[in-house]
């Protein structure tokens, strides 16, 4: 008798868990996507400022475009050298990564960590452990999409 | 001009995407997964002329996620190619994303030497 309690004890806290577990992450999908909704619409609405005034200059729109992208390149490497921006992608999640500033972040986040192996291979290689992958993509999609208005054009 | 609000809108938007798949798919995504997979989806969008019609409606909302940057430099190789045929599909992507990438690549080395990482 004792024994079938204690089982039917297990059997509950079991259930229970499972319900527990089925539940769980529904908020913690709720407030991650505040999170990144709001930091990634923060970092692109402060660079609309910055693109907004380097316009208002008289730069010109592609210029403008990648002086802003280089300003916030700056910007992130700096905040996640002092370690600012990576205690802001512990709540931000893709919202600090889908920007540019979180390929910034990857380059240094990652080559920092191999100061050890030397300036050349360890820090120099390892810059691009993420950004390598994410440039070889980029290129190779638009290489095919030249390759293919190439072949269309002829 | 686009309005800040649009910027704010498309950029928290594109995140969410992001945060989205990392939460919702079983498979392990890391960080890495999404830079990869955002230049590469906002590469093809641009090359079939989807991309340009967000950029237009929220600017940076649209150019400063990595998409933007695919798209940056899809439509590089594209208007290279219009002046430089072949040649230019190899050389427009750079080009376009040159200061880019060599700020993330300067900048980038600079940091990782004098900062050093926390804990």
């Amino acid at each position: 008798m004792n024994v079938d309690q204690k089982q039917w004890h297990k059997i509950e806290m079991q259930e229970y868990q499972n319900l527990v577990d089925q539940i769980k992450p529904k908020p913690d999908i709720l407030k991650n996507s505040i999170w990144a909704f709001m930091v990634g619409g923060l970092i692109c609405g402060f660079a609309q400022v910055l693109v907004n005034y380097l316009l208002s200059a008289g730069m010109s729109r592609t210029d403008a475009g990648s002086a802003v992208s280089c300003i916030m390149i700056f910007l992130a490497a700096f905040f996640t050298g002092i370690g600012i921006y990576d205690e802001l992608g512990k709540r931000a999640g893709a919202g600090s990564i889908v920007p540019i500033t979180g390929f910034a972040n990857a380059i240094v986040a990652s080559a920092m960590e191999f100061k050890r192996e030397g300036y050349i291979f360890g820090v120099g290689a390892r810059i691009f452990s993420v950004a390598g992958p994410t440039l070889v993509f980029g290129f190779a999609v638009a290489v095919v999409a030249g390759l293919i208005k190439v072949f269309l054009s002829t | 001009m686009t309005p800040l609000y649009m910027a704010f809108l498309g950029g928290g938007l594109l995140c969410l995407i992001g945060q989205l798949v990392m939460d919702l798919t079983k498979a392990n995504i890391t960080p890495g997964h999404i830079l990869v997979g955002y230049i590469s989806i906002g590469g093809i969008l641009s090359a079939f002329g989807l991309y340009q019609p967000l950029v237009d409606a929220v600017g940076a909302g649209a150019t400063i996620p990595l998409s933007g940057f695919g798209h940056l430099l899809v439509q590089g190789t594209l208007k290279a190619v219009d002046s430089n045929g072949i040649l230019g599909a190899f050389s427009g992507g750079v080009e376009a994303a040159a200061a880019g990438i060599t700020c993330a690549i300067v900048f980038g080395y600079v940091a990782a030497v004098l900062f050093n990482p926390k804990g």
